[in-house]
């Protein structure tokens, strides 16, 4: 496909300017338009191109001589015919102006090329980018140096997006799936735009050196930690682990993030601030996805189902913790098992 | 023609020189007409866009159309490396597997008309918008396959799904029990594996060799939420 475009680009530019008509359409050549009006893949040939220069030529001529038969009717008609003849050419020209306009905008706005430098990333780099998001580094004398791809943040925000569905597992919370799936959606992407514009903002005020793309970055990244906390502790219903979890893990993110944050501003009031405040948020943020995500959903399910489902258990289970690992996961599974199972029959 | 035959085959076989190098050397007098044939060769399968479709019976549109689905449908449950999806892409078998799996997503709204409503649009909405996004992380990766050409695919490889989706609601019509839930398990991860490679037999090859992951990544992540959707599914 690139190879037969290539040639019909080079045709059309060569003969630019007998064909004038069609500056526009190059104009955007080789960048990946989104273009819905010419399906451009199993034509394979530069036919169909042919044919609509062919087509808009014919088009040309057919308003060239439709425009010199009109002026040849408006000089017989006298005034009447002049003034139709006029209305009808400014209207033309409005409709062209229009139709340029909106083709251009539409291209403007298609243009993904835009977003294409910030996922340029192979695996190795997104690897070891997820990797250091959990090391906190102890060089904060000067600025540290943040990756600005996309990539990475976006694919750790479906993950969580996805470890969210999972968490919801027993069968009262399948039941409005809709909701469910939405709220996700929407906690997840507001969460890391909205947190990241607010520190950017705050950076802002508080001078720092760090620009809005390494901060969705960096937040994105640091969403790496969650991910890791919730799939475990989803899975395995004890508090004292979520705790366990929600310090080591969640704390070395949270350092990370501060670390490099520390290290662009000046100030001692300034980075206590900044970095208070992303500590708080982020941690916060874990906490309430464990706890109080599950509670909102309950009530949802509360206020639309009545108040004849027996509350969810949530206390942690009685396990007695001196099994061995092996018979322990067994456990845990089967009281798992269970709770699904009775809620399953209570329906 | 003989002289300018010679000049252009030397260059061939004296030394590696880039192709039609020796071309500028050849002159061509005047009075020696040019002439020849240029033919051009023919895609088998460019449809002819004269009076015969539009003429022919609506059966007969339906049934090709039908016989087209039909035969991608079989490509995606016995994956090659072809290019069939990918040469002729159509969005028919992708709506009528959507539309299909979100009405079978779809609970039956006896008890409380409230859950009527979302399961088909949220399906549908998922589908749509997840391969979408697909389509656009593949491109700016720096794939070369088209907007539909994807959009194709992964449609279409929700095929093995919806055969999950169809096993479990037979499966859920006997008692439940850990039983049901182990099998309904099974069927849908398995599906789900089918699912994956079906579509990387498909995609990978457009991708740059070295980031197929990340292009396969998000994909796994799409089957993942619609085979969780269809495994949590209970009738009521």
């Amino acid at each position: 496909m690139a190879t037969t475009a290539a040639p019909a680009g080079g045709a059309r530019s060569g003969a630019a300017p007998e064909w004038g008509g069609f500056e526009e359409n190059i104009q955007g050549g080789g960048s990946a338009v989104i273009d819905m009006e010419n399906m451009d893949d199993t034509s394979g040939s530069s036919f169909e191109d042919m044919g609509e220069l062919h087509q808009r030529l014919r088009e040309e001529e057919v308003d060239a001589d439709a425009a010199a038969a009109e002026e040849e009717d408006g000089e017989f008609l006298g005034m009447k015919g002049f003034k139709g003849q006029l209305s009808r050419q400014v209207a033309d020209q409005m409709w062209q102006a229009g139709k340029r306009q909106a083709s251009r905008a539409f291209s403007l706005y298609a243009n993904i090329d835009i977003l294409r430098p910030y996922f340029d990333v192979e695996p190795a780099q997104v690897r070891s980018r997820l990797l250091e998001s959990m090391i906190p580094i102890k060089m904060v004398n000067f600025p540290q140096k943040i990756a600005g791809e996309l990539y990475g943040p976006l694919m750790l925000v479906f993950t969580l997006v996805a470890i969210l569905l999972h968490g919801m597992k027993t069968s009262d919370t399948i039941i409005r799936e809709g909701t469910l799936m939405g709220t996700a959606i929407g906690t997840c992407f507001g969460y890391w735009l909205g947190v990241s514009s607010f520190i950017y903002f705050l950076a802002y005020l508080c001078n720092a050196q760090i620009t809005m793309l390494q901060m969705l970055a960096l937040l994105g990244y640091g969403l790496f930690g969650h991910c890791i906390v919730l799939f475990v502790t989803y899975n395995i219903h004890l508090h004292a682990l979520f705790y366990l979890f929600w310090l080591l893990v969640g704390g070395l993110s949270t350092l990370r993030m501060v670390a490099v944050l520390v290290s662009r501003t000046v100030g001692p009031t300034q980075r206590l601030l900044l970095c208070g405040t992303l500590a708080a948020l982020h941690m916060l943020f874990l906490l309430y996805l464990h706890f109080a995500y599950h509670k909102v959903v309950e009530g949802i399910l509360d206020t639309l189902e009545g108040p004849n489902i027996p509350p969810m258990q949530r206390v942690p289970r009685d396990v007695p913790a001196a099994l061995p690992a092996a018979r322990l996961s067994a456990t845990m599974l089967n009281a798992t098992a269970k709770a699904v199972a009775v809620t399953l029959q209570s329906h | 023609m003989a002289e300018a035959a010679e000049s252009s085959g030397d260059p061939g076989t004296t030394s590696p020189r880039p192709l039609f190098a020796g071309l500028s050397d050849i002159s061509i007098s005047q009075d020696i007409p040019v002439e020849g044939e240029i033919t051009i060769p023919m895609r088998s399968h460019i449809r002819e866009f004269d009076s015969s479709t539009l003429n022919e019976s609506v059966q007969n549109t339906i049934m090709r159309d039908l016989k087209a689905v039909g035969k991608k449908f079989m490509h995606v449950l016995y994956p090659r490396k072809s290019n069939t999806l990918l040469r002729d892409w159509d969005l028919w078998g992708p709506l009528i597997l959507c539309v299909t799996l979100a009405l079978m997503l779809q609970r039956s709204s006896i008890d409380s008309e409230k859950d009527g409503g979302p399961q088909f649009a949220e399906v549908f909405v998922i589908v749509w918008f997840g391969a979408v996004t697909i389509t656009l992380n593949s491109k700016l990766l720096g794939g070369n396959i088209s907007f539909f050409q994807s959009l194709c695919v992964l449609g279409y490889c929700i095929l093995p799904l919806t055969v999950a989706m169809l096993v479990c609601r037979l499966v859920l019509l006997a008692e439940p029990g850990p039983i049901n839930f182990v099998v309904r398990f099974f069927v849908v991860i398995v599906m789900f594996a089918w699912s994956i490679v079906a579509s990387t037999a498909f995609l990978a090859d457009s991708q740059p060799p070295n980031r197929k992951a990340l292009a396969i990544y998000p994909v796994f992540l799409f089957y993942f939420v619609i085979s969780w959707m269809i495994l949590t599914f209970t009738p009521q």
